[in-house]
């Protein structure tokens, strides 16, 4: 089964600003990489999909009480661009 | 200096006093002065901070407090496990520089048990390679032959044992990425049951799939490791509160009177016939022991590999939308926020890495989830299933763990389904979130190592090292890589 990808909207979607050369390359690539994993399609019967975690822990909170969290100041230290204990971005929003 | 090679016996050495945690710590870095240059197995070594951990143990253990059996070992770490003020790159340009303000739990864990964190390894860009060929920084190479790959991503970890610049390494494993490397090397690699070794601190790939695991010289030195770093904990909501194999008391118990299913699924064609024949040898060595050999066929181990391609790029593509310009490493300016995260992203991470998030983004967009990803959800429960009928007539499951021994570098490079290949034996325990295990059993004809794998069920831990052990000692693998020296 030939997959056919458009592969600008699936660059979009993930954010990832690449070159027309680039997504030529990924475009076949994954084609190809799509077309094996299509052999899933293969699978006889439809098995009940359970927890993925196979030994069935699911649904863990901790106790709902204050704890200690990392230091503002050192998690910022971290960021490109950070301001008054915030982290900076371009805008956002348009005018 | 010359020091012992394995975890157990420097232990022993230490507590004898015929050395200290500070000769250790020399020995090792006078293997990797003489074969970094060849291997590139590091991406950064903390001289400064493994001197102080060296120098601190070896004052514990004189003031009588003995933290056991980790106590002064020098250990290398993967560098996608993050390390309070040492930096933690994942191999990538988008985390150059990032100096991680907390300890993985592992991390924490090795510290409390008296190791000393040598460095941080190399590896395939966030784990996602079978080569160590995908590193921003550049590839790290075998040290059996330094024009071949050491196998990946934990390539770093598995080429520093294999080559004595660290008596014992960790890795992760998603798809195989600890089993294969050891495989590659001459080392061996574990891969514990999902939900025992904490995920806190291990920059996420595949978050359903991804495990950390040991890469040491021995079946014991695995079990050392592997006893001091699992274990519940609270900051890991998959994290496993009941009780744990005890690894260590079953290393002697032999293989007498155990079932061994032999995975018809795993061999044939694309494998290599020394790998076959090795693996052969091998389970005839185990019928001699007293093993009863049933061969067993696990038909959904034929899809495993379209399934993981679909499953853990889905999950990688939305645990890397983090890496976004924001909060830490690379920012590439653009006019919006939009503009400066696609910039970002697109120049920060390497091709693999782009390739298995565009992956994931189509195999969960609309129009081809229930095709892609839901059916790939189907065929890891049919895995289940399979393993579970299959574990109810035997103990343990062998297979070689890599279908080839190392590959020449660049051999995979242009071909990313034929890297994928690679990992084609490893898989199926990751999906079923089982305990797996690699140790060497020999040597090619080119003197390249070869791995069997040991599969048990979930928990079933002691079973699999019982096997691992007997493997052992059958092999009786002794070699060691002879690393051409470079003048300078």
């Amino acid at each position: 089964m030939p997959v056919d990808i458009d592969i600008a909207h699936v660059a979009r979607l993930a954010r990832l600003e690449l070159t027309p050369e680039e997504m030529e390359t990924y475009r076949s690539q994954l084609g190809v990489i799509l077309e094996h994993a299509a052999r899933v399609q293969a699978l006889e019967g439809e098995p009940e999909v359970g927890s993925v975690h196979g030994l069935g822990i699911e649904g863990v909170f901790r106790d709902d009480e204050v704890a200690a969290s990392l230091d503002r100041d050192e998690v910022l230290a971290a960021a490109p661009e950070s301001r008054d204990g915030f982290f900076v971005v371009p805008p956002a929003l348009e005018q | 200096m010359s020091i012992p090679d394995t975890i157990a016996a420097a232990s022993r050495a230490l507590r004898e006093g015929s050395l200290t945690a500070a000769d250790l710590l020399d020995g090792v870095l006078e293997r990797a002065q003489m074969t970094e240059a060849q291997l590139h197995a590091y991406l950064n070594i903390d001289h400064d901070g493994a001197r102080v951990a060296a120098e601190a143990a070896d004052a514990d253990l004189a003031a009588g407090n003995d933290r056991g059996p980790l106590h002064g070992i020098p250990i290398a770490l993967k560098d996608n496990l993050c390390t309070r003020g040492m930096e933690t790159t994942c191999a990538s340009q988008i985390l150059a520089g990032w100096i991680p303000p907390y300890d993985a739990t592992v991390v924490s864990r090795l510290r409390e048990a008296g190791a000393v964190i040598v460095g941080k390894t190399n590896l395939d860009e966030f784990a996602m390679g079978s080569s160590t060929e995908n590193s921003a920084y550049g590839p790290s190479f075998n040290p059996w032959d330094i024009t071949r790959v050491p196998g990946g991503s934990s390539g770093g970890s598995a080429a520093a044992v294999a080559a004595g610049s660290a008596l014992g390494a960790l890795g992760s494993d998603t798809g195989g990425s600890i089993r294969q490397p050891a495989a590659l090397t001459g080392t061996v690699g574990v891969k514990p049951t999902y939900g025992t070794v904490s995920r806190y601190g291990l920059i996420a790939f595949a978050s359903s799939l991804d495990q950390i695991g040991p890469i040491t010289r021995t079946v014991e030195d695995a079990a050392l490791l592997l006893e001091a770093i699992w274990g519940h904990d609270p900051k890991d909501s998959t994290s496993y509160a009941g009780e744990y194999p005890q690894v260590r008391r079953s290393l002697d118990a032999g293989v007498d009177g155990l079932r061994i299913g032999v995975v018809k699924e795993l061999s044939g064609e694309g494998y290599e016939l020394a790998v076959e024949q090795a693996v052969a040898a091998m389970v005839e060595g185990l019928a001699r022991q007293g093993a009863e050999i049933v061969e067993v066929s696990l038909p959904s181990f034929e899809i495993a590999l379209s399934a993981y391609y679909l499953i853990a790029p889905a999950e990688a593509s939305s645990n890397l939308a983090r890496f976004d310009g924001v909060r830490y490493g690379l920012r590439v300016d653009g006019e919006t926020t939009e503009e400066m995260m696609a910039r970002t992203r697109g120049q920060g991470f390497g091709p693999e890495v782009t390739r298995r998030i565009l992956l994931g983004t189509y195999a969960l967009s609309a129009g081809y989830y229930d095709a892609f990803y839901g059916q790939a959800q189907r065929v890891r429960a049919a895995i289940r299933a399979d393993l579970a009928r299959v574990y109810a007539q035997v103990d343990a499951l062998v297979s070689p763990t890599s279908p080839t021994v190392a590959f020449p570098a660049g051999a995979r490079l242009d071909d990313p389904l034929a890297m994928y290949l690679s990992d084609i034996c490893t898989i199926p325990s990751n999906l079923a979130g089982d305990p797996a295990m690699s140790v060497p059993i020999g040597l090619d004809q080119l003197g390249l190592p070869i791995g069997m794998q040991v599969m048990a069920p979930s928990l079933g831990e002691e079973v699999m090292f019982r096997v691992a052990a007997e493997v052992e000692r059958l092999a009786g693998f002794d070699a060691r890589p002879e690393i051409p020296v470079v003048a300078g």
